[in-house]
C-alpha cells in the first residue's frame, strides 16, 4: 500500500487568488473577467487585416512590389504579439497582505493614531512619504489590506491593486500596469503604422484600379482613434505620467505640485518606460499550494467566491477589532499618520469614478459587492 | 555548515513561532525597489545591529542592481522589442536572474547568520516585494524569549 503512490491533481496558487481574474492555460494566462471587448478587438484586426491580404495584396505585390504585403505581414504579427502579450500577461498585481502582515499595518495605523473616543469617526489611513522633496500621500487599501505603493491603484473591475496603474483596458480585457505598459505602447503605436499602412495602400489601389472601396472610410475613423490614443500615450511616456494620474489631475501643477517621477528630461523618460528592465510577476500564479498553514490564501479562498470583505461598511469596523495582542509597541510608525480631509476612510473604492471604463463592466461588480 | 543547516530545519520544526517583524520599503528614491535599514526594536535582544544593516544593504544593492536603467536593460529591451518579446518565452530576463541571487544569498544569510539566533528571513517576493518579513521564533523548550536560545551547539560561522 506504501509502494502505490495515489496522484492527486496539484492545486497551483492561481486557482486560489483572490481578484476578479480569469486564468487560462493552467494560469499561464490572466486576464479580466469581462473578455468580449476584447474579441471584438480581435476580429476586428484579424478581419481587417485578412481582407486586405484577400483582395489588395495579390494586386499591389504584382503591380508595384512584392515587399508590400511582406512588410505589412511583418507588422501585423507584430501588433498580434503585443496584443497578446498586453492581454495575457500580469500587469503587476500586488497580493493582498497576509494576516500577520495586515495586522501588523493595522497596529501601527492605531499606535499612531493614538485614542479614537468611541463614536468618532478613526482618521483616514494615509502615510505621507518624501520622493524627490515632494510629499506623496499613500493610501491604504481595505481590500487588499496594504499601503499601496506611489503609483498603485486598485482596479475595481479586477478587483486587485496594480502597482503603476494606468487604466482598465477593456478592449485588451486586462488592466494597464507597470508590466504590461509598454506592450500596450508598442501595440497602439504598431497599430496605428499598421492601419496608416493599409490606409495608405487602399487609397493607392482605388486610385489604380478606380474601384470604389468603403473600406478606405473604415480605415479612416480607425486610423484617427488609434493615432490619436497613441498620441495621448507618447504625451503622457514623455511627462512619466499614467493616465490614472493625468485624469485626477495628482501633477497638474496647482499648489506647486510636480511629479516627482519624472526626470524633467523626455528621452530619460521614454527610456525609463520603453527600455526599463522586465519585471517579473510577484503572483507566483504557477506554484505549487502547500496543504500546510503556510499556504497563502486558504482562508482568502473560501471568500473568494462570497464576500471579500471588501464592502466598505465592515472595513471601517474592522479597524476596532480585537488585535493580536504584542507586549512591543512598534515605533515604526510613520510621521504625517493622522487626520486628514481626504475621504479615503469612508470610500476605499475611491478609484472607481476616475477610472475610465464602460459604466457596463462597473455596474455587475457594484451590485455584487453591495449584497454581501 | 551541516550544522547550521540542522539548526535552520530545527527552527521550523521545533520551535514556536512568537511574533513576525516586517520591514517596509523605502519610497525615498521613487519607485525602485529599496527597503528600510532602520533596525526593528523587536530583534535588539536576537541580533547586532551590525549584521541586520549588513544584510539590508546587500540586498538593497542587489535590487538596485536589478532595476538599473542602463546600457545592460536598454540592450536587453531592445533585442526583445526587434523579436516581438517572444525571445523572453526562452530567455530568462537580467532581473529574474538577479532575483535568484537573492534568493540564495537569503538562504545562505538565514543558514549563517539568522536562524542560529533564532530569527527567519522571508524572500520579499513571496510577499509581494512589500516587505521583508522576519519571523521571530522562541524556543520550545526555553522560557525567556529574550536569550536566542534555540541553538544548543550555537556555531559561530559569521
Amino acid at each position: 500500500m506504501s509502494a502505490v503512490m495515489i496522484s492527486r491533481k496539484v492545486t497551483r496558487k492561481w486557482e486560489k487568488l483572490p481578484g476578479k481574474n480569469t486564468f487560462c492555460c493552467d494560469g499561464r494566462v490572466m486576464m479580466a473577467r469581462q473578455k468580449g471587448v476584447f474579441y471584438l478587438t480581435l476580429f476586428l484586426i484579424i478581419g481587417t487585416c485578412s481582407l486586405f491580404f484577400a483582395f489588395e495584396c495579390p494586386y499591389l505585390a504584382v503591380h508595384l512590389s512584392p515587399a508590400i504585403p511582406v512588410f505589412a505581414v511583418l507588422l501585423f504579427v507584430f501588433v498580434m504579439a503585443m496584443l497578446l502579450r498586453t492581454s495575457f500577461s500580469d500587469p503587476g498585481v500586488l497580493p493582498r497582505a497576509l494576516p500577520e502582515e495586515a495586522n501588523f499595518i493595522e497596529m501601527e495605523i492605531e499606535a499612531a493614531n493614538g485614542n479614537v473616543l468611541a463614536g468618532q469617526r478613526p482618521p483616514p489611513r494615509i502615510k505621507n512619504v518624501q520622493i524627490n522633496n515632494q510629499i506623496v500621500k499613500l493610501k491604504y487599501c481595505y481590500t487588499c489590506k496594504i499601503f499601496r505603493p506611489p503609483r498603485a491603484s486598485h482596479c475595481s473591475i479586477c478587483d486587485n491593486c496594480v502597482d503603476r496603474f494606468d487604466h482598465h483596458c477593456p478592449w485588451v480585457g486586462n488592466c494597464v500596469g507597470k508590466r504590461n505598459y509598454r506592450y500596450f505602447y508598442l501595440f497602439t503605436l504598431s497599430l496605428s503604422l499598421l492601419t496608416i499602412y493599409i490606409f495608405a495602400f487602399d487609397i493607392v489601389h482605388v486610385v489604380l484600379r478606380s474601384v470604389d472601396s468603403g473600406f478606405v472610410l473604415v480605415c479612416f475613423f480607425t486610423l484617427w482613434s488609434v493615432v490619436g490614443l497613441t498620441g495621448f500615450h507618447t504625451y503622457l511616456i514623455s511627462l512619466n505620467q499614467t493616465t490614472n494620474e493625468d485624469i485626477k489631475g495628482s501633477w497638474s501643477g496647482k499648489n506647486r505640485v510636480q511629479n516627482p517621477y519624472s526626470h524633467k528630461n523626455i528621452f530619460k523618460n521614454c527610456c525609463e518606460v520603453l527600455c526599463g528592465p522586465a519585471y517579473p510577476s510577484v503572483l507566483d500564479r504557477r506554484g505549487v499550494m502547500l496543504e500546510d498553514s503556510s499556504s497563502p490564501a486558504p482562508s482568502d479562498a473560501s471568500a473568494a467566491s462570497t464576500n471579500k470583505g471588501s464592502n466598505p461598511v465592515s472595513q471601517t469596523t474592522k479597524s476596532s477589532a480585537p488585535l493580536i495582542p504584542n507586549e512591543h509597541t512598534p515605533d515604526e510608525a510613520k510621521p504625517g499618520i493622522g487626520a486628514g480631509t481626504q475621504k479615503s476612510a469612508s470610500s476605499p473604492k475611491d478609484e472607481k469614478p476616475p477610472s475610465p471604463t464602460s459604466p457596463n463592466a462597473v455596474a455587475p461588480g457594484v451590485i455584487k459587492e453591495s449584497t454581501h | 555548515m551541516a550544522t547550521e543547516f540542522h539548526n535552520l530545519q530545527e527552527l521550523r520544526h521545533s520551535a514556536s513561532l512568537a511574533t513576525k517583524v516586517f520591514i517596509q520599503r523605502d519610497y525615498s528614491d521613487s519607485t525602485i525597489c529599496k527597503f528600510q535599514t532602520k533596525f526593528p526594536a523587536e530583534l535588539d535582544s536576537r541580533i547586532e545591529r551590525s549584521l541586520f544593516e549588513v544584510t539590508m544593504k546587500t540586498l538593497n544593492c542587489y535590487y538596485a542592481e536589478a532595476e538599473k536603467i542602463g546600457g545592460q536593460s536598454y540592450l536587453e529591451g531592445c533585442l526583445a522589442c526587434a523579436t516581438a518579446y517572444i525571445i523572453f518565452l526562452c530567455m530568462e530576463t537580467r532581473y529574474e536572474k538577479i532575483l535568484k541571487k537573492i534568493s540564495m544569498y537569503i538562504q545562505e544569510q538565514n543558514e549563517k547568520v539568522y536562524a542560529p539566533r533564532g530569527l527567519l528571513l522571508t524572500d520579499p517576493i513571496e510577499r509581494g516585494m512589500r516587505v521583508i518579513e522576519i519571523s521571530i521564533f522562541e524556543d520550545s523548550g526555553s522560557t525567556s524569549s529574550s536569550s536566542s536560545g534555540s541553538s544548543p551547539t550555537s556555531s559561530t560561522a559569521q
